[in-house]
Order: C-alpha cells, then structure tokens, then sequence
C-alpha cells in the first residue's frame, strides 16, 4: 500500500512541482504555504495534471497514466463535493456505479453507509437542503462506498466551525480505517491530531514524511514564517 | 476517454457548420459556372443596403437614448411589464409586425385617416421609408433595452451622491451619463447595422423595387425569377464581404449582449423634477404607443377572425409548429456539442464556427443547399427538412453566447469531481450535463423554435404546395385577405411566444 513518486516533475506555466520520495500507509498531513503547491500535488495523484516527467507508482503498479476515475483513489475538494441537483441517495450510488444502475444489494449498501455516517432518512434530500456538516457527512459516506485504498483530502472541512471540524476527523478516522490518507491542511492542529507524518511542500518541492509533532515543534524556515 | 469524445462532437458540428455555411456558398458559385458580373441593378441593392442600415441603426439608437433614460429614473406601474415587452420583438415573427406597420401607418391606417382629416397627403408604407420604419419598429426596443442596462449598470450611490450635491440634471449627464452613452452607443448602434444589413423579410413586404432592394432581396429575385445562380453567389459574396467587414469594425467595439439579467436597479432613484417629469412621461407613452398600437390593432382585427380561417391555415400551422420543435431540438443538441467542446478547451475555430451563421446568409444556404440536393431530391421534397436545417444554424449562436458561460462554469465546478468518479458518457450526459445546463438549454431551444416558427426567409425560396405559416400569412397578404392574414398574425405570434415560454419553462422545471 504505498504510494511512490519516481523523479517526477510537474511544470505549469512558471510553477514546477517536484516529487521523489515514497508514502509509507499510513495517515499523513500535508503542510505548506499558500501557493507551495499542496493542491497541486492532489492534483496529479488524482490524475487531473499529468507530470511533464517521471512516474507514479501505487504499489508497484505504474499509474501515471490512468484515467482518474480508474485510479485507486478518492478525492474530496475543497467545494462541489457533490452535485447539487441530484439526491443525496443518487450523489452516495455514484459512489457504486456512475451511470447509477444499481442492484438492490447496492442500493442497500448506499443505506447502510448514509446509517452509518448518522444521515439515515435524508436520502431524498438535495444537498442544498443539508447543513455544511451533513454534506460533508455525505461525501464521507460516498468515500466508505468507493472503498478505494488511497484517500485525498484537499481541506474539505476548512469551512466547517471547530466543532464540525474535530467531528468529521473523527469520523474520518473511522471510515479511514485501514487507507492511506493525504490531508492537506493550513491548521498545524489538524496534522497533530489526525496524521502521525506530515508531507512538507515547500517551494514547489515535496519532501518525504516525517513526524508530524517533531516538524511543528521545529519548523524549517520557510514554514516557520508560514506557521507564524 | 470522455473529453475525446466531447472535443470530437464539437469538432464535428464545427465542421458541418463551417460546410453549411461556407460550402453552399462553393456550391453557389459552382453551380453557375463560376460568377457572373453584378449589374446595375445589383449595385444600387448594395447601396440600399448599406446606406439604409446605416440610418435605421442611427434612428433607433439615437431614439433610443430618451426612452432608455426616462426608464432608467423613472419608476411607474407597469414599468417592469414594459420593460419586458421591449425584449419580445426579438421572437415577434417579422412579417406580423409587418402586418401591424401595415395596419397603422398603411393607406388605409390609422395614421392616413389623421392626415386626410386634417387635409394632408397620405403617405405610403410600401418602399424604402416602410423598410426604415419596420427597422426601427425592430431595434428601437432592443436599443432601449441595451442602453438601459447601461444605465443600470451606474452605481446608483453616484446618482444620489449627485443629487445630494445637487448637481444639476446637466451636469449629471455630463458626469455621469455622457461617459457611459460613448461606451454603450456604439456597440448598440453595431448590433442593430449588422440586423439591418441581413434584412431579408422586411424588403420583401415592403421594399422591392429599384429604391428599397436589399442585398437579401435580390440573391431571392436572382433565384426565384431569373433563376441565374451566378448572380445569386456573386450577390452572396457581396452580403457576406459586408458582414464580415461589419463584423471587422466590430472587433474594435463590444457589442453588448442582447439578453442581460438584471433590469431593475436598485431602489431610491428619483429623476429630476419638474418639466423634465412630463417629457419622460411624453416620451416613455410614445414609445410604448409606437410598439403596441401596431400589434394591438393587428390582434383586434385577426382574433375574432381566427374561427373562421380556412383548413389550409390549420395545416400551415401544424406544419409549421413541428419544423420550429425539430429545429430546436436540433440547435440545441447542436449548441451542446459546442459548449461542451469549448468548456474542454477546443481551439477558438470551434467558437468561431459556431457564430458563422451570424455572417452567413440563409438565402445563399438556401440556393447552395438546392444546388447540391437537386439531383437527389426535388424542391418540394427539399423546402422544409432544408428549412429545418437552416432555421436550427441560423439561431445557433444565440443559444451559444448562453451556453458556454454555463458549460465552462459546469467544467470548472464539476469536471473534477465527475472525472474522479468516473462519470463518461451518457450517464454523465444524464445525471451532469443536463439537468445542469437545463436553463441555458430550455432558453436556447425556445429562441430557436420561436424564430424557426416565425421565419419568412428559405421558405420562400421553395414557395410551393406546403406553406409554413408565416409564409401562408404573406401569401394572404398578397391576396389581399387582410382580414385572414391579421388572424393568421395573430396565430402566428401567440404560437411563437408560446413556443418559447414552453421550452424556456421547461427547462426550469428542476428548480
């Protein structure tokens, strides 16, 4: 279960993102200062930028050039989660089958993980009809149906209050259970509690993992001026 | 992979358009053997053309300016409802406020009563002051309508800080309104030249002759009378050598969209008091007079008449409602391909084809199309799939400029997230694209359908045993049944607005 980047570079417009380091299983945060590239990085893990050079390897197996929706990935963004026209019901068997033909076996499961993240009767809403935490509880319960190996997150809990926050890595927590996880984060917070290693992207460089409370506690220049 | 697949689509109606419109022109010349020289006759169609865009384009924008401000700082009832009606002539079918001009300022009109009680000379509708007119009946409304949002988009704190230094009414035109008019004018003034150089409906009921032909007109008697195809494309190149040097001046100006959102600003706008009250009010029930008087006389002569139309007429209108359903839902899927391509990023040409049906001239899609369908089909067989077609490219860029704002917010908003779980093809177009673009879709196919039911153009190129009914309406007018045409008018314009509101309506049903 680990991720690998083999000497890649990745060149946009006057911006260069460059990664050789491998990602242990494990939950990690990502740490860095606006514009360092963070997002970037998701990015062409989820298969929406193509590196201008080197490989991306998931256990062993060469993923730089698979579709994003055939990676073994799931991502949730910062907004736009979920499509607002659709129910939540339909948003969660997406998760299953995109073009929603569902057996009853599958539509089952959909109720068991809208249970399962506490939504259970709301599978008629639309998600503009939910609160900013029940959305994001939707979109959690569409990463459980997925069940793909590798989690990205691009701070999609940023808008939440603290109190939604600390829930859904909570929740996060449980649901993530057994996954590799990337969080990108801008609060030093969030990494000591959920991710044991942090990922340091500074100045378009991605360094290897290393434990998150001791890279806080002592922070290199560049992201002591960024943490304040 | 899904973007291959849109960039493909798009690319192929890209392609079919850039055929349709530039290929038909080939097909023009080729089948005449090359062009033939331009006669004289020719030549004064190029001047009428020109010069009586030029003076409706003035005319409407500069009448335009009165009735825009007087909207803009005056608040009555009904001016929300007014202002909407200035959007209807854009779906008002020609030839029914042909009708309505005819019926109002015609021989035996309205306004020749006035004159003859007052012993003055009548004056006639038919010929060049009747194309200006119907122009100006056209594109004063739009003008008024692009002008306001002009208005409108001046912060309304500037008017009151104006009115709380009580600047004076001529100083705020200077400051403030002066600006804005030298930044809006020309692009209004542009938008209505470039309608006016493509008149083909209006000279044909009441132009013709040497004085009042339009480059139009005359690709239409080159075909339909003299059936000489080398005159008809050299008359095509000219109509298009005319757009497109319009359309190069047009690069320099913003042409502002016709359709904006938005038309109320916001509260406590007071115009001055005063005499200046009156001549707003004066000038706000001129033009409102100007614009209904005609449709209200043609409704109050053709309704109580509408029992009584021949079958014929009924036939018209069945056939004529089933060709503006396929040629919108032929735009629209049309416009889809397109907005889609272009949201993924296909080059600038795509976008390009898309707005060629702006330059292009249907009579000359018209002539190409018979040139190239004659061996396979006769023109009876060919008049309405070739009405269809035309009709469905000639309202495509409408439902493009709408479209691709919405596509591209699709793609950036949701292309991510549809990629990532794998969402392609037809259940992408499913549960993405179409409830998504449904609003922009809805409005499009409904211009599409209310301009395809209302026009009078390559239809008559085909006249034959299978009228539509605008073309049944002038083939009454030509019979001088007036009273059967004004019903027909009446019809027409309620099926085309209807038609609208339909397609429109629907595709706001999810919200």
């Amino acid at each position: 279960m680990t991720l690998e980047f083999r000497d890649i570079v990745l060149r946009q417009d006057d911006f260069t993102l460059s990664a050789d380091l491998t990602v242990p299983p494990g939950r990690h945060a990502v740490i860095g200062a606006s514009g360092s590239g963070k997002s970037t990085l998701l990015s062409l893990i989820a298969g929406f930028l193509a590196p201008s050079q080197g490989r991306l390897l998931w256990q062993g197996q060469d993923i730089t050039d698979m579709a994003p929706g055939r990676r073994p990935v799931s991502i949730l963004f910062q907004t736009h989660n979920l499509f607002p026209h659709l129910s939540v019901r339909q948003n969660l068997g997406m998760g299953l089958r995109p073009d929603l033909r569902l057996d009853r076996a599958q539509w089952q499961r959909v109720a068991q993980a809208l249970d399962q993240v506490g939504l259970e009767g709301l599978q008629d809403r639309r998600p503009g009809a939910l609160s900013g935490g029940q959305q994001g509880r939707v979109a959690l319960a569409r990463v459980l149906l997925r069940a793909r190996p590798l989690l990205l997150l691009d701070e999609p809990f940023a808008a939440l209050g603290p109190a939604l926050k600390a829930e859904m890595l909570a929740l996060l927590a449980q649901i993530a259970h057994g996954t590799t996880v990337l969080m990108v984060t801008h609060d030093p917070a969030d990494a000591r509690v959920f991710a044991p290693d942090t990922l340091l992207v500074d100045d378009g460089r991605v360094h290897p993992p290393q434990p998150t409370g001791a890279l806080l506690d002592d922070p290199p220049p560049g992201l002591r001026a960024y943490l304040g | 992979m899904a973007a291959r697949a849109a960039l493909g689509a798009g690319h192929a109606v890209a392609a079919a358009l850039a055929a349709l419109t530039l290929g038909t022109l080939a097909a023009v010349a080729w089948g005449a053997g090359g062009l033939s020289a331009l006669t004289g006759w020719d030549w004064r169609a190029v001047w009428f053309t020109c010069w009586q865009a030029l003076l409706s384009a003035t005319l409407s924008a500069a009448l335009a300016v009165p009735v825009a401000r007087a909207l803009a700082r005056r608040r009555f009832a009904g001016r929300g409802l007014l202002v909407t009606l200035l959007g209807a002539p854009f779906l008002l079918p020609v030839i029914v406020a042909i009708m309505g001009l005819i019926a109002v300022f015609g021989r035996n009109g309205a306004l020749n009563g006035g004159l003859e009680a007052v012993g003055l000379p009548p004056v006639g509708i038919y010929g060049w002051q009747g194309v200006i007119l119907a122009h100006v009946f056209f594109n004063l409304p739009l003008s008024v309508r692009l002008i306001l949002q002009g208005w409108q988009a001046i912060p309304s704190e500037r008017f009151r800080l104006a009115a709380s230094l009580d600047i004076a009414p001529r100083d705020i035109f200077r400051h403030l309104e002066r600006p804005m008019l030298r930044a809006v004018l020309p692009g209004v003034w542009l938008a209505v030249f470039l309608v006016c150089l493509t008149s083909f409906t209006v000279a044909l009921a009441l132009g013709g002759g040497p004085g009042a032909t339009t480059v139009e007109l005359a690709i239409y008697q080159a075909f339909r009378f003299d059936f000489d195809l080398g005159r008809a494309a050299a008359l095509g190149l000219v109509q298009i050598a005319l757009c497109v040097a319009a359309l190069a001046l047009a690069r320099r100006i913003v042409v502002p969209a016709a359709f904006g959102a938005g038309m109320d600003a916001g509260p406590g706008v007071t115009g001055p008091p005063g005499w200046r009250r009156g001549a707003d009010a004066l000038v706000i029930t001129g033009a409102a007079g100007f614009l209904l008087w005609p449709l209200v006389a043609v409704i109050a002569t053709g309704l109580p008449r509408i029992p009584a139309l021949p079958g014929d007429v009924w036939d018209a209108v069945w056939r004529s409602v089933w060709m503006a359903v396929v040629s919108a839902l032929l735009s629209a899927s049309a416009c889809l391909a397109l907005a889609l391509a272009i949201a993924r990023g296909a080059g600038r040409w795509v976008e390009g084809a898309g707005m060629l049906p702006l330059i292009a001239s249907p009579l000359v899609l018209g002539t190409g199309l018979f040139i190239l369908l004659r061996d396979v089909a006769s023109p009876q067989q060919m008049a309405l799939p070739v009405t269809v077609a035309i009709n469905a490219a000639m309202a495509l860029p409408f439902g493009l400029r709408a479209l691709i704002p919405a596509a591209q917010a699709l793609q950036a908003d949701y292309g991510r997230l549809a990629a990532a779980l794998d969402l392609r093809g037809w259940a992408r177009l499913r549960y993405l694209v179409l409830p998504r673009l449904a609003r922009p879709l809805g409005f499009g196919a409904g211009l599409a359908a209310a301009l395809a039911m209302g026009d009078l153009g390559v239809i008559t190129l085909f006249a034959g045993d299978q009228p539509t009914l605008p073309l049944k309406l002038y083939q009454l007018m030509n019979s001088y049944r007036m009273e059967d045409a004004a019903a027909c008018a009446v019809l027409l314009m309620g099926i085309s607005f209807a038609l609208f509101w339909l397609f429109d309506r629907g595709g706001r049903l999810d919200a």
